[in-house]
C-alpha cells in the first residue's frame, strides 16, 4: 500500500476549441487535506469534474488510480461507489425535502422494497451528530440555513462511506462562524480516515487546514507546495497562481472627498414574509463625493436587506426612513426612480440578479440606461449601442471576443466588469457595490479595485459591501459595522483594523445575549 | 511549402464558410426546413403547391394564425403563455356577429370597437398576470374558458350569418385590380416595392454597422440572404399577380410583421420584453417596469386576437360559437418551431412567422395529397417535437463545457 490515496497521471481534458487541461498530474496523501488553487477559469473544477466521474473515462487523456488501482469512472455513481464523493460549491439538495429524504435521496433505506423511515430517520440522526448537526432529520432543507446546508451535503457523502471527499468552493456562502466550523469538521473527518481535496480561494482558510496546495494556472499543474515543510505565506501562494508577484493586493490611491452625495436617516425595514422580524433597525448612513464606504458585517447582519430596500424597496416590507440627496429629501421607491435619482445597485448574486445570461455583452450593458439610446419612437439606435458597449470592452478590459459574447459564457470576474458597465453607463452619482469581487480570482479582483478608485475618483460615492475584511480594509475610506441590522459603528480607515471591526461587527450579538442573562 | 500552402488555402475557406454556417445554424435550419418542405410537396402533388391558386389561398388560410403568432411570439418571450386567444377568436367574432347583424352597427365602427373589446379582454388577463401575479397559465387557462362561455352565450348558441360584402373583404378580399389579363400590376409592383424596401434597409444597416467600425456577417452570405429574401418575395408577387392580385390580409399580415420585428429587435419596450424573459430579477432591478411590460404585453395579444377574430369570421362569412378553437396550440407551435425558447427570452418575429408558414404548409400540403386529418395531427405534433429536439441538441453542442 502506497502513501498516496489518489494518483492522477497526464490528465488532458479538451472542449471544443480549449484545451482545459494540459498533462495536470496530482497526487494526494492518505488521510491529507489536499487544497486546489488557482483563478477561476484555471481548470480546478474540471479536474474534479475529471476525477468524479462526471466527465466519463474516456473522454479524456490520461488514468487515474485510486488504491492502488486503476480506475475507470463511467458517471457519478462508479465514483461514488469507489468511495469518492464531489460536494458542488451550488448545493445539489432538494429544498421541500426533509434533511434525512436529502440524505439518502437515490439510496434509500428500504425494507423488503418499501421505504423505511423509522430507519432513514434513525441512520440520518447518527450521520448528522458526526457533523455535529443538532437539527431534527425531519426538518425540510429549506427550513435551514445555507451552513447548515453545507453539513448535510457532507452527512449525505458520510453516508455513501467516503473516502476522498471533494469540496468545491464550500465557504463561499458562508458566514465566518460557519465556515470555522466547517473547516474544524473536515480536520475532524481527517482524524477518522477521510481523506479531503477542498477547493478554496480563500488563502487564510487554506494555510489554516491544508496539508498540502497543488497550484493550477491555466489548465495545468503549477507547483505542489507542502505546508509542513516549509512557511508558506500567503503571498507565495498568490504569486503561483496569477505566476507573478502581486506589488499589493490594493492599488494604490488618494481620495479626493467632496461634499455629501446621499444620506439615509433612521432607516427600518421588516422581512417581507415573516413581517414581525425587523431587519433593518433605524439605520442612518451616509456617502460624500468621492467617497468608498464600507458595510462590514457577519452573514445575516442586514447588508445586502439595506442596500435592496434602499434600491426601490427592492426588498422587504414596512419600510420607513427617509433618503436625502445633496441635501434634499428624495423618494427611492421604486428601482426606476433610484435610478432616476443617480442611485445603482449592484447586486452580489449577478447571476441571479445582474445579469441576463443568455444575452449578449452588448444588451446587458445598455440594460438599465435604454432610454439614454433611443431615438424616434423609442427604437433603440443598436449601432451606438454596439459601440458603447465596444468602449467599456475595452475601457474595462473585459476579455470577450466581441461584444456580442453571451454574458452566461463569461468567466466570474469578466462577468462583474459587465454588471459594473451596465452601471457605469447609466452614470449615477452614488453606486452600491453588494460583494463587488465574490467569486472571483486575484488578478480580476485587482482590476475590480482599479474600476471601484476609478468612480470614485470622478466624483461618485461608492458604498461596499464585502465579507471580507481585508478587502474593506484595504479600499474603504470609511467603514460602518453592522449588526443584527443595527448601525453599530462608523470607523474611519485611520481607526481601522480588522480586530475593531470584528468587535463592533459582533456587538450586537453580545449584548442580546446579555440581555437574555 | 508554398504547394501545401495552395492546397490547404481553399480547405481552410470551406471549413471557414461552414463554421460560419454552422453557427447560425438555427437560421440557416429553420429556412432550409421551409424550402425542404416546399418543395417536397411541389413534387409529391405533382406542382399544384405552387400554382398560383393554391399560394393565395395558403396565404389567406393561413393569415389568422400567423397574426396570432406574432402576439404569441412577444408573450413567449416574455415568459409567459397565452391559451384563450382561440376563445377570444371565438367571442371577438360572435360580437362582431351580434353587433353588425343585430345591432345594425357599421362594420368600420365595429371593427374598431371589437379592437377595442380585444384590448379590454388582454388588459383583463394581463391585470390578474402582472398585477396579481398570477401564472399566466392559470389566468389564460381560465380565459380559454371562460371566453369560450362568452361567445357562447353572445350568440346563443346560434351561428350567424352572412356578414356585408365590404366586412367580408377583409378576410377573403383582394386589392382593386388593374391588370385586364396576365400579371396583375398593382402586384408585381407592390412586389418590386417591397424588395427594394428589402435591399435599402439591409443596406443601410450594413453601412451604418462599417461605419461604427463594428463586425458584420461575411459579404458572401449577406449578399446570399438579401438575394434570396429579394427573389423570393418577387416570385410570390409574380404567383398571386397571375391568380386574383394581392389579399387584403397579406397586406395587414405584411405591415404587424414589419412594425413588430422592428419594435421587438429595436424598440425599448422589445428590448424589455426580452430582458424579462431572459432573467425577470436582473430586469426588475436595472429598472424595468416588468409588471407594465408584463401587462402590455397581454393587452397588445388581446388586441392581435381581435384582430384574427374579425379576419377568421370574415373570412368564413360566420360567426359560431366553436370558431378558432385549437388556434392557440396553432400559434404556440408555429411559435416554438420558429426558434423560441421554452423558458423565454429568446425568439424572433420572423421565426414565429416562418414557423407557421411550416405549419400551413403542412396542412395545405398533406391536405392536397388527401392524408386523414387523424395522420396530419400525428405529422405535425411529430415536427414540433423535432424542431424543439433540434433546438435543445444544438444548444447542447455549442453549450459545450
Amino acid at each position: 500500500m502506497t502513501t498516496n490515496i489518489l494518483e492522477m497521471q497526464g490528465i488532458t481534458k479538451t472542449f471544443p476549441g480549449v484545451k482545459a487541461l494540459q498533462n495536470v498530474s496530482l497526487g494526494v496523501k492518505r488521510g491529507h487535506v489536499h487544497a486546489i488553487c488557482g483563478e477561476n477559469g484555471a481548470g480546478k473544477s474540471t479536474l474534479m469534474k475529471v476525477l468524479s466521474g462526471v466527465y466519463p473515462a474516456g473522454s479524456f487523456d490520461g488514468q487515474i488510480v485510486f488504491e492502488d488501482a486503476k480506475v475507470d469512472f463511467k458517471n457519478i455513481n462508479d465514483s461514488e461507489a469507489a468511495g469518492v464523493v464531489i460536494i458542488h460549491q451550488e448545493l445539489a439538495l432538494s429544498p421541500y425535502l426533509s434533511i434525512a429524504e436529502n440524505i439518502f435521496l437515490g439510496n434509500e433505506q428500504q425494507t423488503r422494497g418499501w421505504i423505511d423511515w423509522n430507519k432513514t430517520n434513525l441512520e440520518a440522526s447518527k450521520l448528522l451528530a458526526r457533523v455535529g448537526l443538532k437539527d431534527n432529520p425531519i426538518t425540510k432543507i429549506t427550513d435551514i440555513g445555507v451552513g447548515k446546508q453545507q453539513l448535510v451535503e457532507i452527512a449525505k457523502a458520510l453516508s455513501k462511506r467516503v473516502k476522498l471527499l471533494i469540496l468545491d468552493e464550500p465557504t463561499a456562502a458562508l458566514n465566518d462562524e460557519d465556515s470555522a466550523h466547517l473547516l474544524e469538521l473536515i480536520k475532524q473527518l481527517q482524524s477518522q480516515g477521510i481523506t479531503s481535496i477542498i477547493i478554496s480561494h480563500k488563502l487564510n482558510e487554506i494555510k489554516a487546514i491544508a496539508d498540502a496546495v497543488t497550484i493550477i494556472r491555466d489548465g495545468r499543474a503549477i507547483e505542489t507546495l507542502d505546508m509542513h515543510a516549509d512557511e508558506i505565506s500567503e503571498e507565495r501562494i498568490i504569486k503561483g497562481m496569477v505566476g507573478r508577484e502581486l506589488e499589493s493586493r490594493y492599488p494604490d490611491h488618494t481620495p479626493m472627498i467632496g461634499e455629501e452625495l446621499l444620506r439615509v436617516e433612521h432607516w427600518n425595514v421588516f422581512h417581507p414574509i415573516d413581517t414581525t422580524r425587523q431587519i433593518v433597525k433605524d439605520a442612518s448612513i451616509s456617502v460624500r463625493a468621492g467617497e468608498i464606504v464600507g458595510i462590514a458585517g457577519l452573514m445575516g447582519a442586514g447588508r445586502t436587506e439595506l442596500a435592496m430596500s434602499l434600491f426601490g424597496k427592492s426588498y422587504g416590507v414596512k419600510i420607513s426612513g427617509k433618503v436625502f440627496k445633496r441635501g434634499v429629501e428624495i423618494d427611492t421607491g421604486t428601482v426606476s426612480k433610484a435610478i432616476q435619482h443617480g442611485i445603482a445597485y449592484a447586486t452580489e448574486d449577478r447571476k441571479r440578479y445582474g445579469l441576463n445570461l443568455i444575452d449578449d455583452i452588448t444588451r446587458n450593458v445598455s440594460g438599465s440606461a435604454l432610454s439614454k439610446l433611443a431615438g424616434l419612437f423609442g427604437f433603440v439606435d443598436d449601432h451606438k449601442e454596439a459601440t458603447v458597449a465596444g468602449k467599456y470592452l475595452k475601457s474595462l478590459n473585459i476579455k470577450a471576443p466581441s461584444v456580442d459574447s453571451i454574458t452566461g459564457k463569461l468567466s466570474g470576474g469578466n462577468q462583474q466588469k459587465v454588471v459594473l458597465s451596465k452601471w457605469m453607463y447609466a452614470d449615477p452619482d452614488v453606486l452600491i457595490l453588494d460583494e463587488p469581487t465574490r467569486g472571483i480570482d486575484v488578478g480580476a479582483k485587482y482590476e475590480i479595485y482599479t474600476i471601484i478608485h476609478r468612480l470614485a475618483d470622478e466624483g461618485k460615492g461608492v458604498i461596499m459591501i464585502s465579507s471580507e475584511l481585508p478587502e474593506l480594509l484595504g479600499m474603504c475610506d470609511r467603514i460602518y459595522t453592522l449588526a443584527e441590522g443595527r448601525i453599530t459603528a462608523d470607523v474611519p480607515r485611520s481607526q481601522a483594523t480588522a480586530e475593531i471591526l470584528m468587535q463592533h461587527m459582533t456587538k450586537e450579538r453580545e449584548r442580546s445575549t446579555s440581555d437574555n442573562v | 511549402m508554398t504547394t501545401s500552402n495552395e492546397v490547404t488555402k481553399p480547405v481552410g475557406e470551406a471549413r471557414r464558410i461552414l463554421g460560419y454556417l454552422t453557427g447560425q445554424l438555427r437560421q440557416v435550419g429553420l429556412f432550409t426546413a421551409l424550402i425542404v418542405i416546399v418543395l417536397f410537396f411541389q413534387i409529391t402533388t405533382h406542382g399544384i403547391t405552387l400554382r398560383p391558386i393554391n399560394v393565395s389561398n395558403l396565404v389567406i388560410q393561413n393569415s389568422y394564425i400567423l397574426i396570432l403568432a406574432i402576439g404569441m411570439v412577444m408573450v413567449i418571450i416574455a415568459g409567459h403563455i397565452d391559451l384563450s386567444v382561440g376563445s377570444v377568436v371565438a367571442f371577438v367574432g360572435a360580437m362582431a356577429g351580434v353587433m353588425i347583424t343585430e345591432w345594425h352597427i357599421a362594420w368600420p365602427i365595429a371593427i374598431v370597437l371589437c379592437l377595442i373589446l380585444g384590448a379590454l379582454v388582454g388588459a383583463w388577463q394581463g391585470f390578474w398576470i402582472a398585477y396579481f401575479r398570477i401564472p399566466a397559465f392559470i389566468v389564460t387557462l381560465a380565459g380559454m374558458l371562460v371566453f369560450r362561455g362568452a361567445a357562447q352565450i353572445a350568440l346563443q348558441n346560434q351561428q350567424i350569418s352572412p356578414f356585408p360584402e365590404a366586412f367580408r373583404r377583409l378576410g377573403s378580399g383582394f386589392l382593386p385590380s388593374f391588370g385586364t389579363s396576365g400579371y396583375e400590376p398593382l402586384t408585381i409592383g407592390l412586389g418590386v416595392l417591397a424588395s427594394i424596401v428589402l435591399i435599402f434597409g439591409s443596406l443601410r444597416q450594413r453601412w451604418a454597422r462599417h461605419k461604427y467600425g463594428l463586425e458584420s456577417e461575411p459579404l458572401w452570405w449577406f449578399v446570399l440572404k438579401l438575394a434570396f429574401g429579394a427573389f423570393l418575395i418577387i416570385y410570390i408577387a409574380f404567383l398571386l399577380a397571375s391568380y386574383n392580385g394581392t389579399p387584403i390580409v397579406l397586406v395587414i399580415l405584411g405591415l404587424l410583421i414589419v412594425i413588430y420585428a422592428a419594435v421587438m429587435a429595436r424598440s425599448v419596450f422589445g428590448r424589455h420584453v426580452y430582458a424579462i424573459g431572459g432573467n425577470l430579477h436582473a430586469a426588475a432591478l436595472s429598472g424595468v417596469k416588468t409588471q407594465r411590460v408584463t401587462f402590455l404585453l397581454f393587452v397588445n395579444m388581446g388586441v392581435i386576437s381581435a384582430l384574427a377574430g374579425l379576419v377568421f369570421t370574415a373570412q368564413l362569412n360566420l360567426a359560431s360559437p366553436s370558431a378558432g378553437s385549437g388556434f392557440e396550440l396553432d400559434s404556440i407551435a408555429a411559435v416554438f418551431i420558429g426558434g423560441a425558447a421554452v423558458t423565454g427570452g429568446i425568439g424572433t418575429v420572423t421565426g414565429a412567422i416562418v414557423g407557421g408558414l411550416i405549419i400551413g404548409l403542412l396542412n395545405n400540403g398533406m391536405s392536397i395529397l388527401g392524408v386523414g386529418t387523424e395522420y396530419q395531427s400525428l405529422i405535425k405534433g411529430l415536427v414540433l417535437l423535432a424542431a424543439v429536439a433540434f433546438d435543445v441538441y444544438n444548444k447542447r453542442r455549442t453549450g459545450g463545457r
